[in-house]
Parts: structure tokens; C-alpha cells; sequence
């Protein structure tokens, strides 16, 4: 009975680990898309994030500059599909697979010589006094690497920020009519522009996190698609910050869960287990756009489409 | 004094640019690449030289570029019918892999039938293969609204584990000595090649594809919905065009001629089934297809061209050990700025001075 409830424990708390770089993903992705640009390639922003940020950290021994080179190389990169999807007002699905094709490229090339090097530094777990020694709330949920108390507290914040402040509001008004948010004096272009980098620098935390502080170190392909998870979740959290916390801790059981029964030596073909976060998205989609079509929320209005000021005469 | 950019519409798309454009994105890109190149210590001259010769300058090199075309082509085709009506496949790769399965499940099952009968029943096998694994996303995108392009994505991966499975598990050939891999299948069930080089009839299934589809876009009823539900939805809605069955239709033509490139890899190429049949060409066949403005024989010319691209990456992991992603990031570097291109096709641009 013990032996049970330790397991269990252990589970929910790999959970929160495995859902974090998910979480911030998703929390990145939920910004840009309330400012109304649908940006398909956060796996290309994860990876990049994933590659400088160990990169840097091997160069400088430091897994503290690590992240910040790989918040700012996500952003950089979400600037790209900016500078397409805003100004140019490129075709903004397609745009968003360039970035991905183009980032799984690139940090494939830049990571050749990291593959099997271990990493000088990691973010461990930082056990908080007192918390951390409560009988099970104490391991679930205080016994955790910084980054992870960071999304605890980053995912609120956002939510709060998006629906009590005023920023929050010209957010959701140049995603939701940016003509009006104009006519408010609000800068469309302006605010995009930031949104999108922002959740470019959220999914190079993401992908950073993977490299740092879930399985440290470097591997070809290594955010494995949680990229194109985190776009599910946003639609599974009805670009909602709260409910994306929800959604990012429910892949992460799935992936602690599948790596258990991996461990257990279990008669089901490995195949299988790999599988399953994958059709998974696809159940959670389903059920989830059910949802939204049946309480008619839905995508921001403008999602997706390009701003064009009306020309007058 | 203010220096303004001013983007004004052009009433009609500039065609010179609609050319030049696609020609500009190449160039730039080698010159992004360069100076990647030249970041890590390579030369880019040397490496450029090396991959264009690697990809066309020798007799091996050329067909390998064909051999590369082929499912570059069929996939290309089957992405840019689903975009033509705005409907985002991006499981070209998994239906690929499905229509090889599916073809490979054919070929193993009836070792003894002659090559009459197995070719055409493997052709129809990959092109359901895919077809049928296409209408997972297009059924849910059709009936319940839900998005195609994560559920076609992810089903790419689901595609993967599933044909690795099998040739690590209940398909692995038990004399290949622990290889990844089904049985060989028997000689019937190989496509003809010309003469002693790789080239197989897979080229004829791409250049009778893009054909067909030309002729669906331009001169069908079916093709004329595709294109006025890709050019105007409310128009479409309005004309009584059906949606659903359009989505179910063109998404089973799609997948099918995705699932007929990994039928065409397995029986021209392989002769069984195996692990990593695919180096991404589902994905490339994305960038051909908007690269070619979804049009079937420009898809045709711009397969060969991008087939080259992952000759050569392949000839610099081989001469220069420089890795073989190096022609994934020439792929989205085109795509970009094909994608910013675009802009100057549909508006002019004029910079002036205001008070």
C-alpha cells in the first residue's frame, strides 16, 4: 500500500516535470495567439532553445546563461515568422513549418559535436524549507527544480495579465478586432510583434528546459514533437493560461506514466508506449474542440490573418 | 521630413515577379547558407561545389537526384491539392509511410503472383494505404471540426512507430540477422528500373500523376470546387459547394499520392520494408509544393531540383563530413524567403518622403 501510494506520488511529480516545458510552450503560444498570429513552429523555437541553451552551458559551465541565450534564441527566431507573418504578411501556416523544418535543420547541424557530451551544469532540484517536508504535497509539489517554480508562478501571472490588466485587454483586442484595437490608438503591428516574441522566448525556455533539466544534455530531435503538443494544448485550454496548466500536466502524466511502464519491463512493445502522447493530442483535440464549438468559444477572431489598415480615399 | 514605406495593392499579380521571386529565394538562401558556412570554417564555395557536383555532375549523381524525385513528386502533388482548397496536410510523411506498409503487407503476403498482377495490387494497396490514413484527419476535420494540421502531423510519428514495430517485431525478417527489415520481397514485385541505373517506373507514377491532377484542377467539376472553396469559402458556401465531401475527397487523393511515393520507395528502391524508408520527403514535398505555387508541373521541375538538394547534402555528410541537415536548413531558408517574397507579387512597394 506504501509501495502504491509512493508510486503514484512519483508519477504525479514526474508529471509536473515532464509537463513543464510544455507549459511554457504553451503559455508562449496562447501570447501569440491571442495577439491573433497563429505560429506553427514552436517545435522549431523548442529546439533551437534546447541546442543554444546547452551549447551555451557547455561553453560557459553555467546552465543560468544557457537559458537566457536560449529565451533570446527563441525569441529571435519567433521574430522571423514575425517579420513573415506581420509585416510581409506571408501565409502565416506555412510560415510557421519553415521555422520548424528550418530549426530542426540548423540545430541538428549546430549540435553535431554535443551529441553524447554531458552537461557541466543542470538545473537540480531545490528543495523549499519547510514545504518541501510536508508528507505528500511536499514531494509533488515543492521538491522541484527552479524552472518548475518558475512556471508555477509564471502561469497565473500570465493569466492575471491577460484578463485584469489593461494590457491584457489591448492583447485580446488586437487578436480579437484589430480594427478597433487601431481606431483605440493601440499599435497592431506594435503588440504583435512583442507577443510573438515573447512566445518565441517562452518556447526556447521550454525547449531549454528539456536540455538542462529534464534529460540533460543533447540529442538530435530531441523535443520529439511537444512543439506541435503544446499548439494542441492550446486549443485544449481555450487560450487560457489556468487551463493550460491543466492540460500541460495531463501529457506530462502521460509521459511519466509511459516511461514507468517502460521501466517496469512491461510485455508491451516499446512502439506502442511511444505512441501513445501522440494519439493522446489527437483524443484531447477532439474532445476539446467538441467543447469549444458546443460553449462557442472559439479561436481569437483575427487569428491567422494578416492586418491591413483600410486605405482612405 | 519622414521616410515612409507605403505597401499599395497591384491590381493584377505581377507574373515577371511570380517567376523571379521562387528564382531570388534560391539564390538568397545559398547565400544565408554561405555565410552559416563560413561561420563554422567551411568553405561555401568548396561546399557548394561539391554538392552540385555531387547531385548532377556525374552519370550516378544524376539518377540518384531522379531516384530522390520521384517521392518528392507524388507527396508534392498530393500536399498541393489538399493546400489548393486552403486544406493543411502536413501528413504527407506518415501516409507515405502507411502506402509503404500497406504495399509491403501486399508483396509479402502473395510471394508466388506474378509481377502483372502484384505491381497493380501493391500500386492500389499504398494508394489506399494512404488514402484511408489521410481520412483519419480529414473525417475528423470534416464531422467534428477538428484541426487537420496537428492531427495530420501527429499521426506522422503514430505512422513511424507503427512501421517500426513491424520490421523490429511480427515482420522482421528472421534471416536477416537482427536487421531491421522484412523479408525481401520476390522479384515480381520490383518495379522495372532503366537500364543498370536506380530509376524506376516510380517517375511514370509521378509524371501520370501530375498529368491527372492538372487535368482535375483545370478542366473538372471536382477540380473547379477545389479551386473556388481554396480561392473564396463564402463564395463556394454560397454556390451549394459541398465542404465535407470535398474535404473527405481531397484528402483521400492527397494521402493516396503520398501512400503511392512509399509504395513506389519500397518496390523500386528497397524490395522490402524498413526503418527510416523516408528521410523527411513528406515534409520536403511541403516546401516543393508551395515552392512550385501548387502547380502540378511546376511541382514535376522543382522535385528534381530539391531531389538534388538532398543528393548533395548526402555527398557532403560522405566527403566532408558536414552533416546531412545542412539541406534542411537550405529548405526552410528558401521557404522563407519565398514566403517574404510573396508580398512584392500582390503589392508595390514605394518609399517616400512626407512632411
Amino acid at each position: 500500500m506504501q509501495d502504491t501510494l509512493f508510486l503514484i506520488l512519483l508519477i504525479l511529480a514526474g508529471a509536473i516535470r515532464a509537463g513543464t516545458p510544455l507549459l511554457f510552450a504553451t503559455l508562449g503560444e496562447i501570447f501569440a495567439e491571442r495577439a491573433g498570429v497563429l505560429n506553427l513552429g514552436v517545435e522549431g523555437m523548442m529546439i533551437m532553445g534546447a541546442l543554444s541553451g546547452f551549447m551555451v552551458t557547455v561553453r560557459t559551465g553555467n546552465a543560468w546563461t544557457g537559458l537566457l541565450a536560449a529565451i533570446l534564441v527563441g525569441g529571435a527566431i519567433g521574430l522571423i515568422h514575425a517579420v513573415l507573418a506581420i509585416t510581409l504578411r506571408a501565409n502565416q501556416v506555412v510560415s510557421g513549418l519553415a521555422l520548424t523544418i528550418f530549426g530542426t535543420g540548423l540545430s541538428s547541424f549546430l549540435g553535431q559535436k554535443l551529441v553524447g557530451v554531458p552537461a557541466p551544469d543542470t538545473f537540480g532540484v531545490v528543495r523549499i524549507p519547510v514545504l518541501g517536508d510536508l508528507p505528500v504535497l511536499g514531494p509533488l509539489v515543492f521538491q522541484h527544480d527552479i524552472l518548475v517554480y518558475l512556471s508555477f508562478l509564471l502561469a497565473p501571472l500570465a493569466w492575471f495579465l491577460m484578463f485584469k490588466t489593461r494590457p491584457g485587454l489591448h492583447l485580446r483586442a488586437v487578436g480579437e478586432s484589430p480594427a478597433t484595437a487601431d481606431a483605440m490608438g493601440v499599435s497592431v503591428v506594435g503588440l504583435r510583434y512583442l507577443y510573438v516574441f515573447l512566445g518565441g522566448m517562452l518556447a526556447g525556455l521550454g525547449g531549454a528546459y528539456i536540455s538542462l533539466a529534464l534529460t540533460p544534455g543533447w540529442a538530435d530531435g530531441m523535443t520529439a514533437g511537444r512543439g506541435w503538443i503544446a499548439i494542441a494544448l492550446v486549443i485544449f485550454a481555450t487560450w487560457s493560461p489556468a487551463r493550460a496548466m491543466v492540460g500541460a500536466y495531463l501529457f506530462g502524466g502521460v509521459e511519466a506514466a509511459q516511461f514507468r511502464i517502460q521501466g517496469t519491463g512491461t510485455q508491451v512493445p516499446s512502439f506502442f508506449l511511444n505512441m501513445t502522447p501522440y494519439i493522446f493530442t489527437i483524443i484531447v483535440l477532439v474532445i476539446a474542440t467538441q467543447e469549444t464549438v458546443r460553449r462557442r468559444i472559439g479561436a481569437p477572431a483575427a487569428l491567422g490573418l494578416p492586418y491591413e489598415r483600410e486605405e482612405r480615399g | 521630413m519622414k521616410l515612409t514605406l507605403r505597401l499599395e495593392r497591384r491590381l493584377t499579380p505581377s507574373r515577371a515577379l511570380g517567376f523571379l521571386i521562387p528564382v531570388f529565394s534560391i539564390v538568397l538562401a545559398l547565400c544565408f547558407g554561405a555565410v552559416l558556412l563560413a561561420a563554422v570554417g567551411k568553405n561555401p564555395g568548396v561546399v557548394y561545389q561539391k554538392m552540385f557536383s555531387g547531385a548532377f555532375g556525374s552519370k550516378f549523381g544524376l539518377t540518384e537526384t531522379v531516384v530522390k524525385a520521384i517521392p518528392l513528386m507524388l507527396s508534392g502533388l498530393g500536399v498541393a491539392v489538399a493546400f489548393r482548397m486552403l486544406l493543411w496536410n502536413i501528413g504527407a510523411e506518415g501516409q507515405l509511410q502507411i502506402g509503404a506498409f500497406a504495399a509491403a503487407g501486399v508483396a509479402l503476403a502473395f510471394p508466388q503472383a506474378p509481377a502483372a498482377v502484384i505491381i497493380p495490387a501493391m500500386m492500389l494497396a499504398g494508394f489506399l494505404g494512404g488514402a484511408l490514413w489521410a481520412s483519419i484527419p480529414a473525417t475528423l476535420k470534416a464531422k467534428l471540426q477538428v484541426n487537420e494540421i496537428i492531427t495530420s502531423l501527429m499521426l506522422n510519428y503514430v505512422a513511424i512507430y507503427w512501421v517500426e514495430y513491424l520490421v523490429y517485431g511480427p515482420w522482421k525478417n528472421p534471416k536477416g540477422y537482427g536487421f531491421p527489415g522484412t523479408a525481401p520481397f520476390s522479384p515480381a514485385a520490383e518495379l522495372p528500373r532503366l537500364g543498370a541505373s536506380r530509376v524506376h517506373l516510380g517517375l511514370l507514377f509521378g509524371l501520370v500523376a501530375a498529368l491527372c491532377l492538372y487535368f482535375i484542377l483545370r478542366r473538372t467539376k471536382w477540380g473547379y470546387e477545389i479551386r473556388v472553396i481554396g480561392e473564396n469559402p463564402t463564395a463556394a458556401r454560397y454556390a451549394g459547394i459541398s465542404l465535407t465531401r470535398n474535404i473527405l475527397t481531397v484528402m483521400a487523393l492527397s494521402g493516396g499520392l503520398a501512400g503511392l511515393a512509399g509504395m513506389s520507395e519500397v518496390s523500386g528502391i528497397i524490395h522490402a520494408l524498413q526503418r527510416g524508408i523516408s528521410p523527411g520527403y513528406g515534409y520536403t514535398a511541403i516546401i516543393v509544393a508551395w515552392l512550385a505555387k501548387l502547380n502540378p508541373w511546376a511541382i514535376v521541375v522543382v522535385s528534381f531540383l530539391f531531389a538534388g538538394l538532398l543528393v548533395g547534402g548526402d555527398q557532403l555528410q560522405i566527403s566532408m563530413g558536414l552533416p546531412a541537415a545542412m539541406s534542411n536548413i537550405l529548405q526552410g531558408a528558401v521557404l522563407f524567403f519565398i514566403l517574404g517574397g510573396e508580398i512584392l507579387v500582390r503589392h508595390r512597394i514605394s518609399l517616400t518622403w512626407e512632411k
